[in-house]
């Protein structure tokens, strides 16, 4: 190829012209820093808090587990992918290993890897957090001011191609069968559809917290420490502040403590660590917890899978990840009846398909060489809403690693299976020669009467019934009063005076929407009343 | 034919000792030790993965030097709780008592037939035990990662990153 395009890598050349960012693992001796505001995580709470915090005037320090990779390290392949950027590279399951969890580890966090999607919170979540939580703040009109200067910031916009092959199935299925389905916006500029959001955005396109409020925030003067495991929080002596952030540097290989110590004392906590990372740390801190509501309502928009052959090419590898959805099943009202869920496709590459295919051996084979023609769907449940759908629970194991315990209850049992039938029946209707669901006792289907006998006898239990998530909410949850939960309606913690959890922790129920833009706008309102209330001198507890 | 309530409790005690017993079969166990340029896999876990490898991919020609090498890779990246939990379950699956006993195979890993190895998975993969369905999943993961993670693989299923490659650094 003769013409090679010039790929800009604004990070590198930022990092060459003298942000302040240390590498932990290079470290030579303990480090301890002073700060007005320690922020743990740089995803989409932490990347939105520092621009915010540091642009009105702040000394803010960044802590971030994972390694600063940045466009030239992103090579669309899985291989380096997962053990790179994510959380137990790739492959982080609850604690039954029922559900695999595809979670963040890098700078930029989740944002840097995931698909693009992006939804306001829908008006009934927002009138149910009203109502069910006296979450009187979030009336929509208020909120919609939120969600547009979000959406300002990370360039979201209606997807002007059409959708890829693989959408392209949701949307015909739909329309054959009179169900509605409509565009994904998307948080791109320039985009190239290539297909690879997942592997980190080569081309910069993305405006993860990456490529946005990160480097913001650097040229400004923020300080960024990456390859550190924040391990805990220390307190005053009359446990109501926050004193400083303690963490481990991690060695070259990014797993292991190198042995040298971090510690950052901050004027500030923000804890935007993720919905299992941020009530990790304030449980290895034994942070005051009197109506022990730390680490519960842990909610994961539980997925469930269903593949179809085609006679044409897919290719459900190449072009936008996610341009078409479906709400069908996602009824405004009741929300607390059956769980509601969403049809959406993710994208399929070899290493990921591979993994969630049923079987092993010679038909497995199979099913990977006729990937080109594959198209896969996913539901997408609506968990939190339902009286026996209160989530999953982070708890400690013996390490004082983060383990996260989701009982899959009878109700979401029982969407699984509407689920796996609704994406049989649009597949079908969109032409399908066969439906797989993903299920270890399913086999290939050829018709859809053939999919409901198949479907309506398949065993509900984990490890059979593959199940997978990307959205983990809850665990910190906003609350109108100290007995419901964690942190206020601003994130700031009902305890401790001096921090902020400022991240999708702060949920109370899940969002029923693929959460990002959700989690920039509650993040940027709170952000935005901390930067206000630390700068003008008001106690925190004032306002 | 064992009833299911027999069946249960053989296959508790046997998911109780893949718990327990595994961390007291590492310290006792010295072919764990990753060598020949390994950083994670021993020798004996080596002719285990090997063994395993053609029957999880379905393909008795599948490279097994290159899945070795990608299992190795992935499972050296795991943060230590996964790596340990890991680390115990090829314990036990190379101890004699775990790969007869537990596993079904009676021959050593390197000797055994392929059905034999088949049917052991498909007994774990549609266990009536998460413990041992999350077991098969987690060798099957890695298998199948460490070899369609390698491009070697790609063509065989028609796939090709997209131009764009080329042109990158």
């Amino acid at each position: 190829m003769s013409v090679h395009p010039h790929l800009p890598d604004p990070l590198a050349e930022g990092l060459a012209g003298g942000w302040r960012v240390i590498d932990a693992s290079a470290l030579g001796g303990d480090l301890e820093l002073n700060a007005d505001v320690a922020i743990v995580g740089t995803g989409a709470g932490g990347g939105i808090s520092a621009e915010i915090l540091t642009r009105a005037g702040l000394a803010v320090v960044l802590l971030e587990e994972g390694a600063f990779r940045t466009s030239r390290d992103f090579r669309l392949l899985e291989a380096q992918a997962y053990p790179d950027l994510y959380q137990e590279s790739a492959a982080r399951k609850t604690a039954d290993q029922g559900i695999t969890i595809l979670q963040g580890r890098t700078v930029g966090g989740s944002t840097t890897v995931n698909w693009t999607s992006c939804f306001r919170t829908p008006a009934s979540t927002l009138a149910w957090w009203r109502e069910q939580f006296g979450l009187s703040d979030f009336d929509e009109a208020s909120m919609a001011t939120w969600f547009e200067r979000a959406e300002a910031r990370v360039g979201v916009a209606d997807w002007a191609a059409p959708p890829n092959a693989n959408n392209a199935v949701l949307e015909r299925g739909c329309r054959a069968l009179g169900w509605p389905s409509a565009p994904i916006r998307r948080n791109v500029r320039a985009c190239w559809n290539l297909g690879y959001c997942g592997m980190g955005c080569a081309t910069n396109a993305k405006q993860s917290m990456l490529v946005t409020t990160l480097p913001a925030a650097l040229e400004a003067g923020a300080r960024l420490l990456t390859r550190v495991r924040v391990e805990r929080l220390s307190f005053n002596a009359t446990h109501d502040r926050v004193e400083a952030v303690e963490g481990v540097a991690l060695g070259s290989d990014g797993l292991r403590p190198s042995g040298y110590r971090v510690r950052v004392r901050a004027a500030h906590v923000v804890l935007a660590a993720g919905a299992i990372g941020t009530p990790a740390v304030l449980l290895r801190s034994a942070a005051p917890d009197p109506y022990q509501r730390l680490g519960r309502r842990t909610f994961l928009h539980p997925v469930a899978l269903s593949g179809a052959l085609f006679d044409n090419r897919i290719e459900a590898y190449n072009g936008a990840p996610q341009s078409v959805y479906c709400e069908h099943f996602m009824p405004a009202a009741p929300l607390d009846g059956a769980l509601g869920f969403k049809l959406e496709v993710p994208p399929v590459h070899p290493v990921i398909l591979s993994s969630v295919l049923s079987g092993f051996g010679v038909g497995h084979r199979r099913l990977m060489r006729a990937m080109p023609h594959l198209n896969v769907m996913l539901a997408l449940l609506r968990d939190g809403f339902h009286p026996d759908s209160e989530g999953g629970r982070v708890h400690l194991d013996s390490d004082g690693a983060a383990k996260l315990d989701y009982p899959v209850t009878d109700v979401v049992w029982e969407a699984v299976r509407r689920s796996w039938l609704a994406m049989a029946e649009v597949q079908f209707a969109a032409g399908a020669r066969a439906v797989l669901t993903v299920h270890e006792s399913a086999r290939l289907v050829h018709s859809w009467a053939e999919a409901r006998r198949l479907i309506g006898e398949l065993p509900l239990e984990a490890g059979l019934a593959r199940l997978v998530s990307a959205h983990v909410m809850g665990g910190a949850a906003m609350s109108r009063a100290d007995s419901g939960g964690v942190v206020d309606s601003l994130g700031r913690h009902w305890q401790l005076d001096n921090l902020s959890v400022i991240d999708g922790s702060v949920f109370p129920t899940s969002i029923g929407a693929n959460p990002q833009l959700s989690v920039y706008a509650f993040s940027m309102r709170a952000a935005d009343s901390l930067a206000r209330r630390l700068t003008y001198g008001q106690s925190d507890r004032e306002n | 034919m064992l009833s299911r309530r027999q069946f249960l409790s053989v296959a508790g005690t046997g998911a109780g000792v893949l718990i327990a017993g595994g961390w007291a079969l590492h310290r006792a166990w010295p072919d764990s030790t990753p060598r020949g340029g390994r950083r994670f896999l021993g020798d004996a876990d080596a002719v285990l993965i090997a063994a395993l490898a053609p029957v999880v991919i379905g393909f008795a020609g599948v490279d097994r030097a290159a899945v070795l090498r990608g299992f190795d890779l992935a499972a050296a990246g795991l943060p230590p709780g996964p790596q340990r939990q890991l680390r115990r379950l090829l314990d036990v699956l190379g101890s004699r008592w775990g790969r007869h006993g537990l596993a079904g195979v009676t021959l050593p890993w390197g000797e055994a037939a392929a059905s034999e190895i088949e049917a052991f998975l498909q007994r774990w993969r549609l266990g009536r035990l998460q413990l041992l369905r999350g077991a098969y999943q987690a060798l099957h993961a890695l298998i199948c990662a460490a070899w369609y993670g390698n491009p070697a693989s790609w063509e065989a299923l028609d796939y090709r990153q997209p131009p764009v490659m080329e042109w990158l650094p």
